[in-house]
C-alpha cells in the first residue's frame, strides 16, 4: 500500500528520480496553463462570448469575489497567487476520476512547498503594503514580550497549512486503497466521492486561510482616535 | 522478548490509541460549531454567506487536530524509522 506518490517510480538516473509527484504536477501545471492559453486567445468584450470565456470568468470573479469578503480590499494584486493556489489544489483532487491519477498534494513535499509560498508571500505582501518598517513592527503588536510567539505562529501556521492538506488527500487516497481490496465493489465509490468532496474543500479552505493570513498582514493600523471631551 | 516483538507491539498499539483518542476531541469541537454556527444562522439568515464562510474555516482549524494524530497513526505503521532499523538489522545479520 503507498503512502504517497513519491514511492511511484517512473524513470531514474542516478539521484535525478522522476516519480509520480512531479510527473503528474507537470501534467495539471501543463493542463491549467495550455488550457488558459487556448481560452484567452481570443477574448471578446462584447455579447457574444464563448461558453469556455464564460468559464473562466465566472471562476476568476468569483475567486476576486471570496478574497474580498476576506477583507483585501484590492483583490485584484492578490487574485494571482490566491487564484492559482485554488486551482491546483482543485484540480490536483478534481482528477481522482482519472483511473491510474494519484493526487500530487497527497505527498508531504508538494504540500510543504505550497505552505513555504505562503510562508513566503505573507510578509512580500506585507512589505510591499506597509513598507518593511510597518511590518516589522506588527510582529511587536500589541507588547514587545509577544514578538516570540508572533513568529512561533507564523511557523506554525504554515505547517497547519501544510500537514492538514496533506493529512486529507493521502488519508483519502488510502481509505481507497484499503477498501478496494475488502468491498470492491460499490463502496469505493462512494468513498471516492467523499474524498472529491473533501478535496474541494480542502483546497477552498487553503486559499481561503492564505487570504486571512495576508489579511491579516496587510491591514491599515489606524491610531485609536482620542477622545475630545468638552468640559 | 526481544526488540523487534517490542517495537512492534508497541507500535501498533500506539497507532490505535493515537487515532481512537485523538479524534475524540475534534469530533466534540466540530459537533459545538456547527451547533452554535447553525443557530446563528436561525437568528439571522442574512449573514449566512459569512455564517457559513467562517465555519468552514473554523472546521478545517478543528479538523487538523484529528489529521495531526492521523497523520502519526500512519506514520507510526507504514513509515516508522524504529521498525526500519531493526528490521535493516536482522536483514544484516
Amino acid at each position: 500500500m503507498r503512502l504517497s506518490p513519491d514511492e511511484m517510480i517512473f524513470w531514474q538516473y542516478g539521484l535525478f528520480k522522476l516519480n509520480g509527484t512531479v510527473v503528474f504536477t507537470w501534467a495539471l501545471m501543463f493542463v491549467l496553463a495550455a488550457g488558459s492559453k487556448l481560452i484567452t486567445r481570443k477574448l471578446s468584450t462584447g455579447l457574444e462570448r464563448s461558453r469556455w470565456q464564460s468559464l473562466l470568468e465566472i471562476v476568476v470573479t468569483g475567486i476576486e469575489k471570496q478574497i474580498q469578503d476576506v477583507g483585501l480590499r484590492h483583490s485584484e494584486r492578490y487574485v494571482g497567487f490566491l487564484g492559482t493556489l485554488f486551482l491546483f489544489v482543485a484540480l490536483a483532487s478534481l482528477c481522482t476520476i482519472i483511473p491510474g491519477y494519484e493526487p500530487p498534494t497527497g505527498s508531504l513535499s508538494t504540500t510543504a512547498a505550497l505552505a513555504l509560498c505562503v510562508l513566503v508571500a505573507v510578509p512580500f505582501f506585507g512589505i510591499k503594503e506597509q513598507g518593511l518598517g510597518g511590518y516589522l513592527k506588527s510582529y511587536v503588536e500589541p507588547t514587545v514580550i509577544m514578538l516570540p510567539f508572533n513568529i512561533i505562529s507564523e511557523i506554525s501556521r504554515t505547517l497547519a497549512l501544510a500537514v492538514r492538506l496533506f493529512g486529507n488527500m493521502m488519508s483519502g487516497t488510502m481509505i481507497l486503497a484499503i477498501l478496494l481490496t475488502i468491498t470492491p465493489l460499490i463502496f469505493p465509490i462512494a468513498m471516492s466521492v467523499l474524498g472529491l468532496l473533501t478535496g474541494m474543500v480542502q483546497a477552498y479552505i487553503f486559499s481561503i486561510l492564505a487570504a486571512v493570513y495576508i489579511a491579516s498582514a496587510t491591514r491599515v493600523r489606524k491610531p485609536t482616535p482620542e477622545l475630545n471631551v468638552k468640559r | 522478548m526481544d526488540s523487534i516483538t517490542l517495537i512492534a507491539i508497541a507500535s501498533i498499539v500506539t497507532a490505535g490509541l493515537t487515532i481512537a483518542l485523538g479524534s475524540i476531541g475534534p469530533a466534540l469541537g466540530e459537533g459545538r460549531a456547527v451547533a452554535t454556527a447553525l443557530s446563528s444562522l436561525a437568528q439571522q439568515p442574512d449573514s449566512a454567506t459569512t455564517i457559513t464562510r467562517t465555519l468552514f474555516v473554523g472546521l478545517a482549524m478543528i479538523e487538523s487536530i484529528a489529521i495531526y494524530c492521523f497523520v502519526v497513526s500512519m506514520i507510526l505503521i507504514f513509515a516508522n524509522p524504529f521498525w526500519n532499523h531493526v528490521i535493516a538489522q536482522a536483514a544484516g545479520k
